[in-house]
């Protein structure tokens, strides 16, 4: 996992928690502090030109991971390397340099576009704020290019519409290339395409491909869909409960899983054509709260294969083959053949 | 370019102009207002008078008749001019202060909304200071200490009228600042100022304009209120300052009502027309009243 040459994201055991906001009689009596934790503990890398995707049920904690990385919210501890040098963000400077080269890609392009903008300035806010465009045709140039690299083409139609007189799908453009706009290094887009119809997803999809292809830029994907990572990414983190429980190459992650966790997002994936054979793992219930996380391992509660040991000690993460990590006490290497899913 | 930008924001205009039509209370307000405004600008010019021209004995509070369509007042004056100079006066009063009102409310509301926390808290407090000491007493001390200028009064009015204002736009901009867009804005770099001015200061405009609209009318309301109670420039008579002079001389009494009502009726013809506008604007401006 030590790549560090070309690493251009290195998360060393990343935590975010925040405070739960106590009454005043608990404030007086000074209870424990209640913390939920969002992140708890995690380690990254993304290289150069990769797409590295997070997995996880909705609470899990992957857009806080996200959001994290990009010093959107704030960490409680653990350090976060862009090309291999630590931001402080407290210091203007350094974080003015990272903002321009790390990007955000929102969910929901109905919320991530001030409704009272028109799309030249939505996509030039970026270039003004850090001032690198001096003259309007220069802005105008870089916008038109954006758009028409999102695919919004001929541009010169959109750049002074309003949002709302854009479908949903064009709307995603938009914000994507408002994230372009600056041609940044490293893309964290949270669920790019969970509010878009499936008839435009894979257009999306396909725009931000080929645009980490042809320009070498890396992104950690968001996603609750692990089809839809497995279509797009190099490598798949799965997330569970503000930790990675399995991280591998994406074809392992689906081929040949090993977490139950992992296995069961794996057996429920929509595939065209079900073997008779297929069995399906539905989990039980929903995510804890992260205030209480679960003592031992975080998944045992939900887990089809329990043991006794999961309800004591917490598994680490190891390396089952080259590249391939899981935190699951099954784990151990003699096991992996016997318990490996039959593919 | 340019004009492709301002089409857009034409296209807005129209659509909101299109929906003002259609509000029979917006239309009335906008009617009387646009009225009294026309008194205001053009007034002195089409019916000219000099408030320093006494009348003979003969002329104290004479009724209505040919020449003086309102009669005249206890100096014997003209009341129809006194109301119409009168009128340029309660108008530039109302607006002047609403525009410090608004200014200082906007301001601080942002301000408190956006940054929250400490900032959020002492400005709050200072807010509600200023909410709940009785606003008559205050404005009676401050124009007392200050002297009776028309600047005076202004600032007093203005001064006095914007917590309000603060509150509702800080609730707003708590909302605001909590959008997708902010966030966005930070991710790409803007500072605190990009985010206040460019992101939440436009979404918060239109509930300050509707705000704006119904503090008009408390202004002009307060500056009657002070004129009445002879806190009033003397040397820029207002409707409030001829009340006070009707109320002093006993135009009551007398029976004279020609001198008493007419700046009296001006007064609630203003202050609803402003607020039926108020009203019109926040229906129009705030989507969720929005009617279908």
């Amino acid at each position: 996992m030590n790549n560090i040459a070309n690493d251009i994201i290195e998360v060393k055991d990343l935590k975010v928690y925040f405070d739960m906001s106590r009454g005043f009689l608990e404030e007086i009596l000074a209870k424990e502090k209640r913390q939920v934790k969002a992140v708890d503990g995690i380690d990254l890398n993304i290289k150069k030109g990769e797409i590295v995707s997070l997995v996880g049920e909705s609470g899990s904690g992957k857009t806080t991971i996200g959001k994290a990385i990009l010093h959107l919210v704030e960490k409680t501890g653990g350090n976060i390397f862009f090309k291999g040098e630590e931001i402080d963000p407290k210091n203007n400077k350094e974080m003015r340099l990272f903002r321009q080269k790390a990007q955000m890609i929102f969910q929901d392009p109905y919320q991530s576009l001030n409704p009272r903008d028109i799309i030249i300035d939505i996509i030039s806010e970026p270039l003004e704020v850090n001032k690198l465009v001096k003259t309007e045709a220069e802005k105008r140039e870089r916008v038109v290019r954006a758009l028409e690299w999102a695919g919004l083409k001929p541009a010169e139609d959109y750049l002074y519409r309003y949002p709302h007189e854009l479908s949903g799908g064009q709307r995603q453009r938009v914000a994507i290339a408002g994230a372009l706009v600056l041609e940044p290094e490293f893309i964290v887009a949270d669920e790019p395409v969970s509010m878009l119809d499936v008839s435009i997803r894979a257009d999306i999809l396909r725009l931000m491909l080929n645009q980490c292809r042809q320009k070498g830029t890396s992104y950690l994907f968001i996603t609750h869909d692990l089809s839809l990572a497995w279509l797009i990414s190099d490598r798949i983190a799965t997330v569970y409960l503000g930790k990675i429980v399995e991280i591998g190459d994406a074809r392992l992650m689906v081929g040949k899983s090993v977490h139950p966790y992992t296995k069961a997002l794996v057996s429920v994936m929509p595939v065209p054509k079900v073997r008779k054979d297929r069995k399906m793992t539905i989990l039980e219930g929903e995510t804890p709260n992260p205030i209480n996380i679960p003592s031992g391992c975080r998944f045992h509660p939900r887990c089809p294969n329990v043991m006794g040991k999961c309800r004591e000690s917490e598994p680490e993460l190891i390396e089952i083959e080259p590249g391939h990590f899981a935190a699951c006490h099954l784990c151990s290497p003699h096991n992996i053949n016997k318990k490996g899913p039959r593919s | 370019m340019e004009n492709a930008k301002k089409a857009a924001r034409k296209r807005k205009i129209r659509k909101f102009i299109e929906s003002f039509k259609t509000n029979k209370m917006g239309m009335i307000g906008a009617i009387i207002l646009g009225i009294f405004i026309f008194l205001a600008i053009f007034g002195p010019i089409i019916y000219p008078y000099d408030p320093m021209q006494f009348g003979t004995a003969k002329d104290v509070m004479a009724p209505p008749g040919p020449g003086r369509i309102l009669g005249s007042d206890d100096m014997g004056r003209d009341v129809l001019g006194g109301l119409i100079s009168g009128t340029r006066i309660s108008l530039a009063v109302g607006i002047l202060a609403t525009i410090i009102s608004m200014v200082v409310g906007t301001i601080i509301g942002v301000a408190s909304g956006y940054y929250g926390g400490r900032t959020d808290a002492i400005l709050m407090r200072f807010t509600d200071m200023f909410l709940v000491i009785p606003w008559l007493p205050l404005m009676l001390v401050l124009a007392a200490i200050l002297g009776s200028s028309i600047w005076n009064i202004i600032l007093v009015i203005g001064l006095t009228s914007w917590a309000g204002t603060a509150r509702v736009v800080r609730a707003q901009a708590l909302s605001i600042k909590e959008r997708q867009f902010v966030e966005r804005a930070k991710s790409i770099g803007a500072d605190d100022r990009h985010i206040m001015v460019k992101h939440i200061l436009p979404n918060v405009f239109p509930l300050v304009f509707a705000n704006t609209i119904l503090v008009s009318a408390v202004a002009i309301l307060s500056e009657t209120t002070l004129s009445f109670l002879g806190m009033g420039d003397p040397t820029h008579p207002s409707w409030g300052m001829m009340l006070h002079f009707a109320f002093e001389s006993g135009a009551a009494s007398v029976g004279a009502f020609w001198f008493l009502l007419p700046p009296g009726l001006c007064v609630v013809a203003v202050v609803l027309a402003f607020t039926f506008l108020g009203y019109a604007f926040d229906e129009i401006l705030n989507p969720k009243l929005e009617r279908r």
